[in-house]
């Protein structure tokens, strides 16, 4: 791939105590494309990308975005930083003590000082754009089912038009159709906004439907990257036994060491 | 061996906690307590923390003015003391009882919903989604939860005071045959603004350790329905304590002339 990277991760390393989790990860995601890392649980896809938002901060390494160091980025800049950004969470992770629409608007109102009226608005279009009429932006998350969550969630994450967005595993939890349903949302507002994105998943279903370029991710480090297509014939044993699912090969699960 | 080996985790089990305490106040003060001021969450958190609280502080102040006129009056007799009876009620819910048995009732109370409330919010990744929406949680959680605790608690404490004494009044008043207007006069005769004063220090600073232990436990829980509810009893033992021992200590430096 000749395209100029736009997310660059250099050699970034984090540990919880002796627990390490990040190996030295490389990676680079170019502008306007879609990266998907795939892995098993526990091997450091959310812990990766908590440290590009800067939730996680990593031992070492550098984390780059359009030439710019973001690691060390502290208060108003981070704030600023962090408004180029959105995220969908595995869980949605919507606020519950505020309805729908808030929730949707939350990014635009705290963040973007936007008047309550006019980001209510935006939020009823951004709900609209996931398939979700007026009527659910009253109610409050609780009432809603595990796919209209995703949705919501989706709705929020891309509620403030932003240049990079993270999917963590978009359509974990969810029945096929739904999944789908999300894939499909997925490329959509990604495509309508040009954004660049980084997605964690294991539901390989998801991951050809939403990739351009796809990633391993084992052990705390990125084994073998390329385009969605040359997925199925990439010659790592460790993808293939991943993409096909097979309880032997050279990824050992922890259960069976103990 | 084996015991040095675990005298050694537990010290050092004890000084990450504190560490990691003395880092999280430091963020609450710099982050959570400069602008940007969230003026509608303060107010939510004011009226959750204080006006919610009114009743349970109300009734325990209450009743324990009662039980303390009794007390005194019963034990006072032994040596003709019971005329003291309307003066240490106020000086002992105003000075001591009132401040401490309201800290620990709102501790019980709001100690609790904010490290459930805030562990929730981690274990189900809010917190982290409020990062992502630009919003520092520090201003938007903890900050205004610490603010409405050290605002509330001396105003509760104020009326929690106000109650108390109206408890001994009555229970002095009526069943143990003291003159209404004799029983005021010695209660206003005796009881100086500074012991009104520091019980309501006192209350502040109960204020500010009760979120601070809310926010801190809840912020740090991790591990599901059950982390939560260990983040909130840990909030709610530790904030008892600490009440407990700067009560102590907040005593001896008010009262050491």
């Amino acid at each position: 791939m000749d395209e100029t990277a736009y997310i660059t991760l250099k050699d970034v390393r984090k540990a919880f105590g002796p627990k390490k989790v990040l190996n030295g990860i490389n990676l680079t995601v170019p502008k306007g494309r879609s990266l998907v890392v795939i892995g098993g649980s526990g091997t450091g896809k959310s812990v990766m990308i908590k440290t590009i938002l800067g939730i996680v901060r990593p031992d070492s390494g550098s984390i780059a975005i359009g030439g710019e160091e973001v690691t060390r980025l502290k208060g108003k800049d981070r704030d600023q930083f962090l408004q180029r950004f959105g995220m969908l969470f595995q869980g949605a992770a919507l606020f519950d003590s505020l309805p729908v629409w808030e929730n949707v608007a939350f990014g635009l109102i705290q963040g973007r000082n936007m008047g309550r009226k006019q980001a209510r608005d935006i939020a009823m279009e951004k709900l609209r754009q996931v398939g979700l009429g007026p009527e659910v932006g009253e109610l409050h998350p609780a009432e809603l089912s595990g796919g209209m969550q995703k949705r919501v969630g989706l709705a929020r994450a891309i509620a403030a038009d932003p240049e990079i967005i993270f999917f963590d595993e978009p359509t974990t939890g969810l029945d096929p159709i739904m999944a789908d349903v999300i894939n499909n949302l997925i490329v959509d507002s990604v495509k309508r906004l040009g954004a660049t994105t980084i997605s964690i998943t294991h539901d390989m279903a998801s991951a050809r439907k939403i990739a351009d370029r796809i990633a391993m991710i084992h052990k705390g480090e990125i084994i073998w990257q390329g385009t969605a297509r040359a997925v199925d014939t990439s010659g790592n044993p460790y993808v293939d036994q991943f993409i096909h699912g097979r309880a032997e090969g050279p990824i050992q699960m922890e259960i069976l060491k103990a | 061996m084996n015991f040095l080996a675990n005298l050694g985790r537990v010290v050092l089990a004890l000084l990450t906690e504190i560490g990691s305490i003395v880092l999280f106040i430091k963020d609450a003060l710099v982050q959570g307590l400069t602008p940007t001021i969230y003026g509608r969450q303060i107010f939510d958190q004011i009226l959750k923390v204080g006006y919610n609280s009114l009743p349970v502080v109300g009734l325990t102040a209450f009743f324990t003015g009662g039980a303390l006129a009794l007390q005194i009056y019963l034990g006072g007799s032994r040596f003709n003391a019971e005329s003291l009876v309307s003066t240490i009620v106020a000086l002992g819910i105003t000075r001591e009882l009132g401040p401490v048995l309201a800290g620990l009732m709102v501790a019980g109370r709001v100690g609790a919903s904010i490290a459930a409330e805030l562990g929730t919010m981690r274990v189900t990744e809010q917190i982290d989604a409020l990062t992502t929406l630009a919003t520092n949680p520090f201003k938007y959680l903890v900050g205004p939860r610490i603010l409405a605790g050290v605002i509330t608690l001396p105003i509760l404490v104020g009326i929690a005071d106000i109650i108390g004494i109206m408890g001994g009044y009555i229970v002095g008043t009526r069943s143990l045959g003291f003159n209404s207007y004799a029983y005021i006069k010695s209660t206003s005769d005796f009881l100086q603004v500074d012991d009104v004063v520091s019980g309501l220090i006192k209350a502040a600073v109960f204020g500010f350790i009760i979120t601070l232990m809310g926010c801190y436990h809840g912020f740090h829980s991790k591990g599901g329905a059950q982390g939560v509810g260990r983040a909130t009893t840990n909030a709610v033992v530790s904030s008892a304590i600490l009440i407990l021992a700067a009560n102590f200590v907040l005593t001896s430096l008010l009262f050491s002339e």
